[in-house]
């Protein structure tokens, strides 16, 4: 059929006609071989703007269209579906990128961004003479989700898939759910106790039926793609066996060894044999063999004795299962940057230098002080003050803000004040920000109870002999330099990229930002979706974000996951590679270059020849480059198509 | 008229051609000179690619694909630097700089980067002078 070509180039308003000539571009589009139509039009995209495409496609029998306009990663769905909803197939589209490769990286070059924008539009105008009709494949998914990592994110996330039907494996790192949220004493701004807001949810997780959680366990490899994935993960030996724990605490109360505790932030302690905190889910002790006196000296064994069920096996091993999932959403949300790493601050040299974590350890009524914020010395602080931003907004350190910092040292001061209202609480930032629901109203309320907001931060604390701590700072607001003199000093410390980002990045085949958070698809409107299918990003491990940003997060990625699977299948894009038995002579090069294995040898007529298994196919193209005869066609990148944009982009 | 290099650029659809993207999309100017192909991955280029776009006119051809390790493919950036090494070392055996061919890692974050890249290799290219290869070129 010969091609008849409609071209449609887009003015996006200003973006790309205040630099491009657009209409120079279309009256030069109208000069192409083939081509039957060329308009140029205000939005695309628009309703009116399908709608032309549409009506061309019948009046003029279009069987090819050509759209030059934003990014094909922006619109190119939306226009395959302008064709679709024509009659069309979809695949008989080619979009020349002339908003961000063109008028955007080249707007103050009006004349070389016209000229590259005609060339753009020729390479398309040759491709699309050379497109052939494709169609979509559909598989069948599992209808069931990983969650990675057992903060609130992964909890609503699971919760969410659960209640929706899905099934849902919740992969936990540490022995208890419950993340950085179950180490906070209260929320922002309403005072709400987070383990009250919280342990219900996590107990809903342990009983609900859809939902396998696998606590002390980690992911390590995945494999397969959008629908059918297939993850390993390891189950790390509890040396006490789950089903026979009842969390009874016979064994802790035996155990007579100490140390510091890691959900305290080494503030309290616990025995070899623990739980992290009490409200832990699921509630089974872990033995930690680092410090068990029987597995480093072989030597003590008092648990076996005092546990009444018999739960405790130190010959567990570590276990790998396998699970199959449709969909896996990443929630390993984030790490609290490490205070040390700016020494003229005092942290970890001064006993009375803490950091907010710490203080919402020791303000909590489980934490090590039973909730009561003492000195080193045991004594509750008659004066505090917290320094904002520490590693953050910082080029030497973090860039980033985050978040959550301000609206942090509000609520620790409100508590602060709240116990004593006596005591002096001092703030020391860079700016205040506040933007949340109550937020500022919380704030104005902190400054009516006599907290004292400093417009600057001290660069260097000292500690006096009597213990307290010293440090000048200069108030932009009024100009003057300010000593101060407190019991204690708070470092309002920062949000980072959690330490498994990085392997997990490699092993989801996902990309991150510049500050090493995940990167999502679209930074407005995909803001959970990766760019590689079927996988999603809730929480801080995205951004930082307070809780309830965070939760609405995990319930944008859980809905997005639902969305995906509820069809029961998803579609197979058909850009896969075939082999043209004829010409392939059977040499194998691209059997053992294929990275997903899609190619075989197979009996054609009698001899061997390699055959591409559609499904497994996901359409890099690595093997026609490689094939010595070339017998092997990329759909949708074919040979021909790439030869005739490289003679259209050099002028030929 | 003073001589403009041209570059040809082929991009992975998920790294690179994201990067470009983002240049365009953060304001980052760099010069009109190249002229994109999308591919879905580096490793779809055809070292025969390379060479035709040379021999059409190109004045440098660029191949960007994701980090090591990037891939969306898992490995098939590795696969194009091995084939691209190979394609310089004939080029230069053909008595073509091989530095007309540039191999190189955007990843989608990286708008600045692929900015600087481009940058640097239209001045090389200044540099080199028009491509000897050019069918046209030889005619005259
Ligand atoms: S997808 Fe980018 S190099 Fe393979």
């Amino acid at each position: 059929m010969k091609p008849r070509i409609g071209v449609y180039v887009c003015h996006c308003g200003t973006n790309i006609a205040g630099v491009v000539n657009v209409e120079e571009v279309t009256n030069y589009a109208a000069t192409l071989p083939d081509v039957v139509v060329a308009r140029d039009m205000m939005y695309t995209c628009s309703d009116p703007g399908q709608n032309t495409i549409k009506e061309d496609i019948e009046k003029h029998g279009l069987n090819r269209v050509v759209i030059a306009a934003c990014s094909p990663k922006m619109h190119e769905n939306t226009f395959r579906k302008t064709l679709a909803s024509a009659g069309l197939n979809p695949y008989l589209l080619e979009i020349a990128n002339i908003r961000e490769q063109v008028s955007w990286a080249h707007f103050r070059e009006r004349d070389k961004a016209t000229e590259k924008a005609k060339v753009l539009v020729k390479a398309a105008v040759a491709k699309a003479r050379l497109l052939e009709p494709l169609e979509k494949k559909e598989m069948p998914v599992e209808r069931s989700v990983l969650v990675i990592g057992g903060g609130v994110a992964g909890i609503q996330a699971a919760l969410d898939l659960a209640e929706a039907g899905l099934k849902v494996y919740l992969v936990e790192k540490s022995p208890s759910i419950g993340g950085h949220m179950a180490q906070l004493n209260k929320t922002f701004p309403t005072i709400d106790c987070s383990a009250c807001i919280l342990t219900p949810k996590m107990v809903d997780v342990a009983n609900h039926p859809n939902i396998t959680l696998l606590a002390y366990s980690e992911v390590v490899k995945v494999e397969g793609y959008v629908g059918n994935f297939e993850a390993t993960i390891l189950r790390k030996a509890r040396y006490v066996d789950e089903d026979l724990c009842a969390g009874c605490g016979a064994c802790a109360d035996a155990c007579p060894r100490k140390v510091p505790n890691e959900f305290d932030v080494g503030l309290g302690k616990r025995k070899a044999i623990y739980v992290p905190f009490p409200q832990a889910v699921p509630l089974k002790y872990t033995i930690d063999p680092a410090s068990c006196l029987y597995m480093k000296y072989g030597r003590c064994k008092l648990c076996v004795k005092a546990c009444p069920r018999g739960a405790i096996n130190f010959d567990q091993k570590d276990e790998e299962v396998k699970v199959r999932v449709g969909a896996i959403i990443v929630a390993v949300g984030f790490k609290v940057f490490d205070a040390r790493k700016i020494p003229s601050l005092g942290y970890g040299k001064y006993k009375n230098v803490i950091t907010g974590i710490e203080l919402e350890r020791l303000s909590n009524a489980s934490g090590p002080t039973g909730g009561v914020v003492l000195t080193a010395s045991g004594e509750r602080p008659k004066s505090v003050a917290f320094i904002q931003c520490v590693g953050s907004r910082d080029l030497n350190h973090n860039s980033w803000c985050c978040r959550i910092g301000c609206m942090a040292t509000l609520k620790q001061a409100f508590l602060i004040k709240e116990e004593d209202p006596d005591a002096e609480v001092y703030v020391c930032h860079i700016d205040m920000r506040t933007a949340g629901k109550g937020y500022e109203e919380f704030y104005r309320r902190l400054r009516e109870m006599g907290v004292r907001f400093i417009h600057g931060v001290p660069s260097e604390i000292f500690e006096d002999a009597d213990g307290k701590l010293r440090f000048n700072v200069f108030d932009q607001t009024t100009g003057h330099m300010i000593e101060l003199k407190v019991d204690m000093v708070v470092l309002q410390t920062g949000l980072e990229p959690a330490e498994d980002v990085e392997k997990l990045q490699k092993m989801l085949n996902v990309s991150l930002s510049p500050e090493g958070f995940f990167l999502e698809a679209h930074p407005k409107l995909q803001p959970v979706e990766a760019s590689t299918r079927g996988i999603f990003f809730a929480g801080c491990c995205h951004s930082p974000k307070d809780i309830a940003e965070t939760v609405a997060h995990a319930s944008a990625a859980a809905a997005k996951a639902i969305t995906l699977l509820s069809k029961g299948k998803v579609d197979v894009e058909p850009l896969t590679a075939s082999v043209n038995p004829e010409i392939c002579s059977g040499c194998e090069v691209c059997t053992g270059i294929c990275p997903y294995r899609a190619i075989q040898l197979m009996e054609y007529e009698g001899r061997r020849r390699a055959k591409v298994i559609d499904v497994l196919c996901q359409g890099c193209g690595a093997c026609v480059a490689a094939c010595p005869s070339n017998a092997i066609e990329m759909k949708g990148f074919t040979e021909k198509q790439i030869l005739a944009q490289i003679d259209a982009l050099t002028g030929g | 008229m003073e001589y403009e290099p041209l570059i040809v650029a082929f991009l992975c659809n998920w790294c690179s051609y994201a990067g470009a993207d983002l240049a365009g999309m953060s304001r980052m100017e760099y010069p009109a000179n190249i002229r994109v192909i999308r591919v879905m991955c580096s490793s779809r280029v055809d070292p025969a690619h390379v060479l035709y776009a040379l021999k059409r006119g190109a004045d440098g051809v660029l191949v960007s694909g994701c980090h090591p390790g990037d891939c969306h493919y898992i490995n098939g950036n590795h696969r194009a630097k091995r084939r691209i090494i190979l394609l310089k070392e004939l080029l230069r055996q053909m008595g073509v700089e091989p530095e007309r061919v540039k191999i190189d890692w955007v990843s989608a974050s990286e708008g600045e980067r692929f900015t600087r890249i481009v940058k640097e290799f239209v001045e090389e290219l200044r540099k080199l002078g028009p491509n000897p290869l050019k069918e046209d070129a030889r005619e005259v």
